[in-house]
């Protein structure tokens, strides 16, 4: 059950149970839809630009406990970034789960995120913990919705 | 729901050893298959066969003078005498090999419906259809200006039969249902529902893919005008299945698909077909498959189905007595006829969290909304688990399902 315990990590049973920034934002200035018609998670972010940067971000939907748990991580991650930072972690983020870097031993600025690496050894999981980052890439890049089938 | 367990005389240790599949261990555990829903396993007789096809006698079928193709031929068209015999269709010409029941949908939507549904018709669908058994209708109707009526169900997850008689009318065309869901596992009356339809002088299409490898059909009992259903949920190999139609019918419908095989003459200025089965079947088919799909019947007799659909029966009983022992567990789909599906959910867990948990402990199962979005919308759930079991599952298994479920809520609690 090792591999079991490194995904369903105590952190992430508890941002599953108590998701943050989990409300709509009246005032957001983007916001995209993310979709993953396989298993019917579905979720909207909410992004609040302030010039260049994420005044606030938060997101509302419905998923599994391993999509929901980085979508909460997501928002307390990239608040108060700028658009550039949060891209860099969008992209560091995507490459950690889907195994091109090694959040151990490459540079990153992935913190706490690296949680997520577990991910790795469940592939069908993947697109889970990918899909609150991808809708938010989507949010910043103005595009209205992001399907990760 | 029985109190009393009977155990039937079925012998599921001697049937297990005829799927080698089963024997591996997943994850350090031993495999539970229970996805049997999705796609059943094939057993030795199937595979034996398939790989006999494919080192001595494989060939082009049809048309052919040399010795290896005229063994092919005959191999694929035993095939379909089996099946012919295995529903009790009148005539082998009226057994239409298909890659699946989508094709089997598909044909009819195109060729039928087309030619014989138009502006203001309506189709009969239910609420419970598979994704499959709608889409198809759907295009049809909007390109046709047709209009899709839904046979509503109540909380236990079974179709009001008092609505689908309302439904019926003289404007309605053709009633396409599961004869079992395969999201809630419920069986429909549709022996009954083809003879109200014929009553209107509707037809009925039967989407048997649920149906066949639970328990023995008869197409003439029933009274269908169309049943189709998959190789690859009745122990043989994917890219095989089967539409049965009337003659009557299939005789009028143009052909769906065109090319070679399914001729009798050509010239640029007009092409003559072929009658059927080969109207239907343009191009290459899957032979091996076809031939696959033989054996599989030949199997299924083999081993005494309707005892094997007995078991499998009690097995379900089982399992749903098990997992509804179990608080925070709901049951969707209650229905007091079914068969073969236990579909599920865990309070506060997502179903694709329990499917992963489930792997974990080497046990097989499905978490999704099973291509059928208007069931998950019916009961206001993203998605559920669903178990699905075949006659070689064990009440071993079971038990197995049932402790890795309590392990989810442990885990989640």
């Amino acid at each position: 059950m090792s591999e079991l315990n490194d995904l369903y990590q105590e952190v992430i049973l508890e941002h599953n149970k108590n998701p943050r920034n989990f409300r709509e934002i009246e005032t957001a200035t983007r916001t995209a839809d993310g979709n993953n018609p396989l298993c019917g998670d579905a979720l909207r972010v909410y992004v609040e630009m302030d010039g260049e940067t994420v005044k606030d971000v938060a997101f509302k939907g419905s998923g599994c406990a391993i999509s929901k748990a980085s979508a909460s991580m997501m928002t307390q991650t990239v608040k108060g970034k700028t658009r550039a930072e949060a891209e860099t972690i969008f992209d560091e983020f995507h490459k950690m789960v889907t195994g091109e870097l090694d959040a151990e031993t490459d540079e990153n600025s992935l913190g706490k995120l690296k949680i997520f690496a577990g991910v790795l050894e469940f592939p069908a999981r993947v697109k889970c913990a990918s899909l609150s980052w991808h809708t938010l890439h989507a949010a910043l890049n103005e595009e209205a919705e992001v399907s990760t089938e | 729901m029985t109190a009393v367990k009977k155990m039937s005389s079925f012998d599921v240790n001697k049937v297990r050893a005829d799927f080698p599949v089963l024997a591996q261990t997943v994850n350090g555990k031993p495999l539970v298959y229970l996805d049997n829903a999705a796609s059943s396993q094939v057993s030795n007789l199937v595979i034996e066969r398939g790989a006999k096809y494919l080192a001595e006698e494989h060939s082009n079928i049809h048309r052919g003078v040399h010795y290896l193709s005229q063994h092919a031929t005959s191999a694929y068209e035993a095939a379909r005498e089996k099946v012919k015999r295995f529903i009790n269709a009148p005539s082998a010409k009226e057994c239409i090999f298909v890659r699946g029941t989508t094709e089997g949908v598909n044909l009819v939507a195109y060729s039928y419906g087309r030619k014989f549904i138009g502006e203001g018709d309506e189709i009969i669908l239910s609420q419970m259809e598979h994704h499959a058994n709608i889409i198809p209708w759907q295009v049809l109707a909007e390109e046709k200006g047709a209009k899709i009526r839904v046979i509503p169900m109540n909380e236990r997850g079974e179709l009001i039969i008092d609505e689908y008689e309302n439904l019926l009318n003289e404007r309605t065309k053709i009633v396409a249902v599961s004869h079992v869901s395969n999201s809630l596992g419920t069986i429909n009356p549709v022996k009954e529902m083809i003879a109200t339809a014929h009553k209107f002088g509707v037809p009925v299409f039967v989407d048997g893919a649920q149906a066949v490898p639970h328990f023995p059909v008869d197409v003439q009992d029933l009274d269908a005008d169309f049943y189709t259903f998959s190789g690859h949920k009745m122990f043989a190999p994917t890219g095989s299945g089967v539409l049965f139609g009337k003659k009557e019918f299939l005789n009028k419908m143009p052909p769906y698909q065109t090319g070679g095989g399914m001729i009798r003459t050509v010239s640029f200025e007009k092409t003559t077909y072929a009658p059927i089965p080969e109207k239907f079947e343009a191009g290459t088919p899957a032979i091996a498959a076809g031939i696959g799909l033989g054996a599989a019947v030949d199997y299924l007799n083999s081993i005494d189905f309707e005892a094997a659909a007995k078991y499998e029966h009690e097995l379900v009983e089982y399992a749903t007595e098990r997992l509804s022992a179990i608080e925070g567990v709901k049951i969707i789909g209650t229905a007091r006829e079914k068969a073969s599906v236990l579909s599920f959910t865990i309070e506060n867990v997502h179903p694709h969290d329990i499917g992963t948990i489930l792997d974990q402990q080497g046990i097989a199962v499905r978490a999704g909304h099973h291509c059928a979005q208007p069931v998950m919308q019916f009961f206001d759930v993203p998605a559920t688990a669903r178990a699905s079991f075949a006659f070689y599952n064990t009440h071993e298994e079971v038990d197995k399902l049932a402790d890795a479920v309590q392990k989810v809520i442990e885990v989640f609690a």
